[in-house]
C-alpha cells in the first residue's frame, strides 16, 4: 500500500502573542515544530504499513528549513520524504496549497493520503478536503479509528459532535485525523540514523506539472488584509470583599443585564 | 509577488524583527533582510517606521478578474440534524439577513434532507428563498452528495457570498465546494462585515491559537465563502407572516464512494451538549477531585447549563474527556462561562474566550483567567459556588431540590 502523509512545519503557536499597543507580534524564540495533528497522521501511516505492508512517504510544502521536519518524520518511521520548495510556492492560501499538494501526490502516487485535522498556525482544517477535491478522490474527516483496511477498501470511525459515524470508502482516499486516533511513537535510534542519511527529494512547480497561475500568491484567492489584537475586555470587573459580598455584586450585575 | 526591504530607507532599527511569525527577517550588514523563511503573510508591511518594507509584484501576476457583477445575493447553508435545522442555521440566517440588507440584495438558504415545514421556519427567521431537497438519503451527512448539490446551486445561482457553520459537517465539505469552484474560503470566522464601496466581505477570524485576530478578504474571486463559528452570530427577528419561496431541488446524483454505515451517539453520564448550552460551569485542577464537581453540577443545574472542564481536571480522571474545553477539547461559546479553579492557560482560553460573559472564580488574584474575565471573584470556589447556587435558587424561587 502506498501511503503519503502531508506534514506542515509550524511555529509553536502557544507562544505567539500580539502586543496590543503596536499590533505587532511578540515572538520570543518561538520554535518550529511538526504540526501536532500531523504526528498522529504519520503514526497512522506507519501503523498501516506495519499491518499491511507498503511505503510511507512524507510530503511537505514549505521553505527549505521544512527539511528538518521531514527528517524528524523519517526518524519516526517514514521511508521517504519529499519537499515542495520554490519561491513560486510562497504566499499560498489553502486553495493554492491544496492544488500544489494534489499535483505532487499525483506525481508520487498513493492509495492512502493522511493529513492532520488542522494546522495549528491557521487552524483552517481546509487543506485536507480541498486536496482530495483536486485529486478527485473521496475524503473522510476527523478519523479517530481505522477499523479495517485492505486493497480498495477502508472502514473508519469519524468523530462527530455527538458521537461518531462508521464510514466506509473505496481507495484511493484521503483521511484527516484527530488526536484520539493513536499515540505517536518517539523517534527510534534506527530512525534517527536513517533520518541523518536520508535524501530529501526536492520538487518545484515544473517537476509536478503545476500551473503557475494556480500556485503561490497568484493562485490564492484570499488575502490577509490586516491583523489586530483580540479585543481587551474594557468592562472587566474584579469584585472584592467577602465571598458573600462578591456573590451579591455578581448577581446584581447579572440581573442588570438580564442574565438571570 | 515577494517582500523586499528598500536598503536605502532601512535604518536597521530592528523594529520589524518581531513582527514576523516565521523568523524570516534578519539583520545583515546593518539592514533588514528577508530570508527564505518568508511565507508572504505580509504582517511586517505596516511595522516599519520608514516604510522600507514593500511587497513587489512580478509582471503578469495579477489573476485575471472574473466578472464580479454577475454574482449577487447571499446564500447560507442550513445544516440539519435528524431533519431539523440546528441552531447555527438560524444564526447564519440572522447574519446573512444583515449582510444582504446592507448590500441591498436577497438571502437564500440551502436545506438538504429536511422538509417543507422547516423551510418555512427558515423564511420566518429571515430567508427570502429556501432551496429544499427532501430526499431522505440526505439526512445522514455525506461529503460527496452535499458537495455536489451545493456546488451546482452556486454555479447556477451565482451568489456573491456563501456562508456555512464551522461545525464538523461544514468544515468537512465546504472546503471541497470551494476547491471545486476555485474560490477562496475563510475558516471559522467570528465576525463578518461589509465594505460598502466594493461589496467586499471582511472575514474576521482568530489565528495563531487565538492570540491574534486577522481580517481576510477575497478580492478577485466569487463567491466569497466563509465558515462561521457557531454561537457567535445572533439570530434575526422571527416574523410569523414573513413570506418567501421554497424551491424544491432534486437529488440527481446518487453514486458515492463513501458511505456512512452507522451513526453512534455517545452520551456521557450527564448529557453534555456543551455546544448548545447557554451556560457552562467549568472546573479545573482547583476543584480538587470528582467530589468537587458535584457543586459545579448543582450550579449548572440551577442555571440550566452544562459542565465543562480543563485538561488538568480531565487528566486527573475527575471527569470524562467529552467535557474538556480548549485546544485539544471542545470550542464553546455560551452566553455565560463560569470558570472555577481554572488558571487560564492559553490552550484553555482558545476554547472558551469568545463566550459572551466570562465569570472567573479563583483564589489566586494573579491567575491569567482574570485577564479574559468579564467578572472576577477572588476566593475559594467551595465557598463561592454554593453561595451563588443558593442565591440564584432563591431568586428563581426554587425552594426544594
Ligand atoms: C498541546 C497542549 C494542549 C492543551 N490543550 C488543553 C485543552 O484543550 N484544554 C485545557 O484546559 N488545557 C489544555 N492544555 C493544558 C494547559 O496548558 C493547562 O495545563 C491546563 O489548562 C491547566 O488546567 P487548570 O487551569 O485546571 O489547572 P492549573 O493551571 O493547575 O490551575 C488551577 C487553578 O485553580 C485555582 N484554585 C485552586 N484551588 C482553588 C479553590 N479552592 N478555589 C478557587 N480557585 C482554586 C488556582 O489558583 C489555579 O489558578 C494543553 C496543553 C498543551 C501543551
Ligand atoms: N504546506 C503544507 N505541506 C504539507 N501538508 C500541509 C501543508 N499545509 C497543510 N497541510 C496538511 O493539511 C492539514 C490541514 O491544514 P490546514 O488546512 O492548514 O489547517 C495539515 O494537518 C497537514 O496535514
Amino acid at each position: 500500500m502506498d501511503i503519503i502523509v502531508c506534514i506542515k512545519q509550524v511555529p509553536d503557536t502557544s507562544e505567539v502573542k500580539i502586543n496590543p499597543e503596536t499590533n505587532t507580534l511578540i515572538r520570543e524564540g518561538v520554535k518550529s515544530i511538526i504540526n501536532p495533528y500531523d504526528l498522529h497522521a504519520l503514526e497512522a501511516g506507519v501503523q498501516i504499513k506495519e499491518a499491511v505492508g507498503g511505503r510511507v512517504t512524507v510530503l511537505s510544502m514549505g521553505p527549505p528549513q521544512a527539511e528538518e521536519a521531514l527528517r524528524e518524520a523519517i526518524s519516526r518511521g517514514a521511508d521517504e520524504a519529499v519537499l515542495l520548495t520554490d519561491r513560486a510556492f510562497a504566499g499560498s492560501d489553502t486553495l493554492a496549497t491544496s492544488y500544489t499538494l494534489a499535483r505532487a501526490i499525483d506525481h508520487i502516487g498513493a492509495d492512502i493520503i493522511l493529513c492532520g485535522k488542522q494546522a495549528i498556525d491557521g487552524d483552517t482544517a481546509q487543506v485536507g478536503p480541498e486536496t482530495a477535491e483536486f485529486l478527485n478522490i473521496p475524503h473522510i474527516s476527523y478519523v479517530r479509528k481505522i477499523e479495517e483496511i485492505r486493497d480498495g477498501y477502508i472502514r473508519v470511525e469519524r468523530l462527530m459532535e455527538e458521537g461518531y459515524d462508521v464510514v466506509e470508502s473505496s481507495t484511493p482516499v484521503l483521511l484527516t485525523v484527530v488526536k484520539e486516533l493513536n499515540e505517536p511513537r518517539l523517534p527510534s535510534l534506527k530512525g534517527k540514523m536513517a533520518a541523518k542519511k536520508a535524501q530529501i527529494k526536492r520538487l518545484g512547480p515544473s517537476d509536478i506539472g503545476a500551473d503557475e497561475a494556480r500556485i503561490g500568491l497568484r493562485g490564492s484567492p484570499t488575502q490577509v488584509k490586516n491583523i489586530f489584537a483580540p479585543e481587551a475586555k474594557t468592562d472587566r470587573r474584579i469584585f472584592t470583599g467577602t465571598p458573600e459580598e462578591q456573590v451579591d455584586a455578581l448577581i446584581q450585575e447579572l440581573r442588570g443585564i438580564r442574565c438571570i | 509577488m515577494y517582500i523586499r526591504v528598500n536598503r536605502d530607507k532601512c535604518t536597521g532599527c530592528e523594529e520589524c524583527l518581531n513582527s514576523c511569525p516565521y523568523d524570516a527577517i534578519e539583520i545583515r550588514e546593518g539592514r533588514a533582510f528577508i530570508n527564505e523563511y518568508c511565507q508572504m503573510c505580509r504582517l511586517c508591511l505596516d511595522v516599519c517606521p520608514e516604510g522600507a518594507i514593500k511587497e513587489v509584484m512580478e509582471e503578469g501576476e495579477k489573476a485575471e478578474a472574473i466578472s464580479k457583477d454577475d454574482y449577487r445575493g447571499v446564500m447560507v447553508f442550513a445544516e440539519q440534524r435528524d431533519g431539523m435545522p440546528v441552531n447555527v442555521a438560524y444564526e447564519l440566517i440572522g447574519a446573512g439577513r444583515r449582510l444582504a440588507d446592507e448590500l441591498g440584495t436577497d438571502l437564500s438558504a440551502v436545506l438538504l434532507g429536511s422538509d417543507e415545514a422547516s423551510a418555512i421556519e427558515l423564511i420566518r427567521w429571515g430567508a427570502d428563498r429556501v432551496y429544499l431537497c427532501t430526499d431522505q438519503s440526505l439526512r445522514v451527512f455525506n461529503d460527496e452528495l452535499y458537495t455536489h448539490l451545493l456546488s451546482e446551486l452556486i454555479r447556477e445561482r451565482k451568489p456573491e457570498i456563501v456562508l456555512a457553520g464551522a461545525t464538523p459537517i461544514g468544515r468537512s465539505f465546504i472546503p471541497r465546494v470551494a476547491a471545486r469552484l476555485g474560490t477562496g474560503l475563510t475558516a471559522d470566522c467570528t465576525s463578518l462585515q461589509i465594505e460598502k464601496e466594493d461589496r467586499a466581505l471582511l472575514q474576521i477570524r482568530p489565528a495563531f491559537g487565538g492570540n491574534i485576530m486577522a481580517t481576510i478578504i477575497c478580492p478577485d474571486h466569487r463567491p466569497q465563502m466563509a465558515t462561521v463559528r457557531p454561537r457567535v452570530m445572533k439570530r434575526g427577528e422571527y416574523k410569523e407572516d414573513r413570506e418567501g419561496e421554497v424551491i424544491n431541488i432534486d437529488l440527481d446524483h446518487t453514486t458515492t464512494r463513501t458511505k456512512v454505515i452507522d451513526t453512534v451517539k455517545e452520551v456521557s453520564d450527564v448529557m453534555v451538549n456543551l455546544h448548545e448550552a447557554d451556560v457552562i460551569v467549568a472546573g479545573g485542577r482547583g476543584v480538587g477531585g470528582p467530589e468537587g464537581f458535584k457543586v459545579l453540577h448543582e450550579l449548572a443545574r440551577v442555571m440550566g447549563g452544562a459542565v465543562g472542564a480543563s485538561r488538568a481536571a480531565v487528566d486527573e480522571g475527575w471527569i470524562p474527556y467529552s467535557h474538556q474545553i480548549g485546544q485539544t477539547g471542545k470550542t464553546v461559546c455560551p452566553r455565560i462561562y463560569i470558570a472555577c479553579g481554572i488558571s487560564g492557560a492559553v490552550q484553555h482560553l482558545v476554547g472558551m474566550q469568545s463566550s459572551d460573559i466570562i465569570i472567573a472564580i479563583n483564589k489566586n488574584p494573579e491567575a491569567p483567567i482574570f485577564n479574559v474575565a468579564t467578572y472576577g471573584l477572588v476566593g475559594d470556589l467551595f465557598e463561592i459556588v454554593p453561595l451563588l447556587t443558593r442565591k440564584i435558587k432563591e431568586l428563581k424561587g426554587i425552594t426544594k431540590d
